[in-house]
């Protein structure tokens, strides 16, 4: 009994003491967590893509909270909505911030751009990038073997069988940028989605010398200046033998599109253009 | 029982179409592509303009760093041009293109076929001329030669090693080298001896080259200090640390250099460039370059001058053959397949293989079985099948805890691989990757 009795009061008084000891211990260390914090993580998208440019959603809701100005922060997933909640639980303002998409700026499809050797290691672009300028005439462009599609979280990149380049579903697009980061040849690049989602943009990244670009690629941009000259809102930089869009600057007036002599200019989601508009411009 | 390497290995058909064939002189080329970075390091500083006159053996480009290489013009003619030309792999690299008018050499350079045995300059001299003349490792890691001779200060060199295995299958210009050019490299040797302040030099030859053990053997008898070892074929036994390991039986440690275990290796051509720079003056302006493949009409070792373009090479050698695959730029194992056949030699073109089907084919890749063969064969104790997925993965504290930066790229584990998974593709990927963030860190 009295056994009984000493493994009892033993067990007890150790408990005790413990006790005691966590006890001042969760006083001592303990971590005051903004209450926001996890009103804040509850409202973003939880896609943790890194997008934002912090570790994961829960890093992007410290600085929300941390940060006096919220213009310097944005969510490209939950995109105007998300920051409208948080500012919101915040009591901060937010400004409106125009979509934005990733671009494809190469159009060297199979077509247009004829191998010259054939790769057979590793079916990664970084790799290819690693060893040599690719198995076409063009070091500049892509690759095809889908680095970007591998990191995007969204699904919303694929290679497109026929052409081997990588297509952007703008539907799916967050523009966390993670694409951008894993092609070797910066060939994808965040724009301005536009109004009802119309862009233009130059999509050829050659620096070549334009006799060299365009005999590796039928539709590579040869740095002409064709474009630049008749751009009325002085949107278009020629660098290094390539046309650049800026897109803050592009008022999306169609004008160079024609003009392009190899047909390096992409325009997007337009109305077909109307006979006499095209004549125009060809007289110009 | 013959010595080798302990750890890992594999054995490759040996395919050495050549070995009994005697070097040629290649011709000189119209026009001489040299580039200005044929080396590890820094790209040396052009010092020629365009139209510039310039001879054989003239210095076109002076070291840019303590790591880089002077660069001499393989030929007399006039500077054409100075401008990024295709390498091997089509991407545009600095180059000096030199239209050939002749082969009018430059002053004080001997030129002629008698052997001078005895070393008249100091260790601080030879590094100099060494240095001077643009040598670099001949093997293919192109490492500049001088810098190699200078040990970090509290660090001394005991033994000399030279490099005489030429373990990749096909490629036999170090072999033909040491056969024909045999007492000269033995002066190289010394040379290097000299440099070193080392009292003992061991030339590593494999087991598959008895007629070069036997020349080696019969040219050194005399010499104190030299010995030549026998070696079991054993690939990658040219690597430098599997060399120490298989002659010396020392192991290197993790990231360090051979000089920790008190070692110097240099290749055989190495020494041979050394007793040419250092007796007679002539800088590094021409090399042993194999041309080989089963289906080439006449495989060839040829002596050709740096910045002969690799297509007069197979012209050479009897053309193109139609059943051509690959073209690749060194041996089997370790060389580098090229897109653009008019890239110039440079001083570490070993050799060209051309290469049909079924020799080349790279079977698609399939999932990993775990069998852990990879881990067998590689000769660094590495484990590349989880390398590859943490490089995949770019799981960087993984695959440094992992001793990526170990890897020596031979390829053993890519060639044994029963699912061919392209381990060393994504292992080298992480190295070029991870290397310069460690590097960083450490300054």
């Amino acid at each position: 009994m009295s056994l009984a009795l000493i493994a009892a009061a033993s067990l007890g008084a150790i408990g005790g003491v413990s006790a005691i000891i966590l006890y001042g211990a969760a006083k001592k260390f303990v971590v005051i967590e903004d209450p926001r914090l996890a009103e804040v993580e509850a409202a973003l998208p939880a896609a943790n893509c890194g997008g934002c440019g912090f570790p994961g959603c829960k890093g992007f809701a410290d600085a929300l909270i941390k940060a006096d100005d919220l213009s310097e922060l944005y969510c490209p997933v939950g995109k105007e909505e998300t920051m409208k909640t948080v500012a919101a639980i915040l009591g901060k303002t937010v400004e409106a911030k125009a979509a934005t998409v990733a671009v494809v700026r190469c159009a060297g499809s199979c077509a247009n751009r004829p191998r010259t050797n054939l790769w057979d290691g590793a079916k990664s672009c970084a790799v290819v990038s690693m060893n040599y300028s690719g198995d076409t005439g063009c070091s500049f462009g892509c690759h095809g073997l889908g680095d970007c599609v591998f990191v995007c979280k969204f699904d919303a990149i694929v290679i497109d069988e026929e052409t081997r380049l990588p297509v952007v579903d703008e539907e799916k697009c967050t523009s966390c940028g993670a694409c951008v980061k894993a092609c070797p040849n910066s060939i994808i690049q965040i724009r301005k989605k536009g109004p009802k989602s119309r862009r233009i943009y130059v999509s050829c990244v050659n620096k070549d010398k334009g006799v060299v670009a365009k005999k590796a690629c039928a539709t590579a941009c040869i740095g002409c200046g064709k474009c630049q000259k008749i751009c009325p809102h002085e949107a278009i930089t020629i660098e290094n033998n390539i046309a650049y869009i800026d897109d803050n600057k592009c008022k999306l007036c169609r004008k160079c599109v024609p003009e392009c002599p190899t047909s390096a200019i992409i325009e997007l989601n337009f109305p077909p253009r109307k006979t006499s508009e095209i004549q125009d411009t060809a007289t110009n | 029982m013959l010595k080798t390497f302990a750890l890992g290995g594999i054995h490759p058909k040996e395919n050495k179409l050549t070995a009994k064939i005697p070097c040629e002189y290649q011709p000189l080329p119209k026009e001489a592509v040299v580039m200005v970075s044929q080396h590890i390091g820094a790209p040396a500083t052009v010092v020629v303009q365009k139209g510039d006159e310039v001879k054989t053996g003239q210095i076109v480009a002076k070291q840019g760093g303590f790591i880089s290489s002077n660069i001499h013009s393989p030929v007399s003619g006039v500077v054409k041009k100075i401008e990024p030309v295709a390498d091997a792999g089509g991407v545009k690299r600095n180059a000096i293109t030199i239209e050939v008018t002749g082969d009018d050499w430059a002053e004080g350079i001997d030129r002629s076929e008698n052997l001078i045995e005895e070393i008249k300059d100091d260790a601080k001299t030879i590094i100099q001329k060494i240095s001077d003349a643009g040598i670099v490792g001949m093997g293919g890691a192109t490492f500049p030669s001088h810098v190699k001779l200078m040990p970090p200060p509290g660090k001394t060199a005991k033994y000399l090693v030279i490099n005489g295995v030429e373990c990749e299958p096909y490629l036999t210009s170090d072999h033909r080298l040491m056969l024909e050019k045999g007492p000269e490299i033995v002066v190289g040797i010394e040379i290097l001896m000299v440099a070193l302040g080392v009292k003992q030099a061991f030339i590593g030859i494999e087991n598959n080259k008895p007629d070069a053990i036997k020349a080696m053997k019969k040219l050194t008898s005399k010499k104190k200090g030299i010995k030549v070892i026998p070696l079991k074929v054993q690939y990658p036994q040219g690597g430098e640390k599997q060399l120490i390991k298989a002659i010396l039986n020392k192991e290197v440690p993790s990231g360090a250099l051979p000089i920790e275990v008190g070692a110097v290796v240099q290749n055989v051509g190495t020494a041979f460039a050394v007793y040419e720079a250092v007796q007679k003056n002539k800088p590094l302006i021409e090399r042993v370059v194999t041309i080989t493949g089963k289906h080439l009409s006449s495989p060839k070792n040829l002596w050709v001058r740096i910045g002969t373009p690799v297509s007069s090479l197979i012209e050479a050698a009897g053309g193109l053959p139609e059943s051509t695959v690959k073209i690749i730029s060194g041996g089997p194992m370790m060389g580098k397949a090229m897109s653009n056949l008019n890239a110039p030699v440079t001083k570490g073109t070993s050799g060209i293989l051309v290469m049909a089907e079924p020799d080349t084919a790279r079977k698609p890749a399939s999932e990993c079985i775990r069998c852990g063969k990879c881990v067998t064969v590689c000769p660094m104790g590495l484990q590349p099948y989880a390398l590859m997925v943490y490089g995949i993965k770019q799981m960087y504290d993984k695959l440094e805890a992992g001793k990526v930066m170990d890897c020596i790229e031979c390829g053993s584990c890519s060639y044994t691989c029963p699912a061919n998974r392209e381990l060393l593709d994504y292992i080298r990927l992480s190295k070029s990757r991870l290397g310069p963030f460690i590097r960083n860190r450490k300054s």
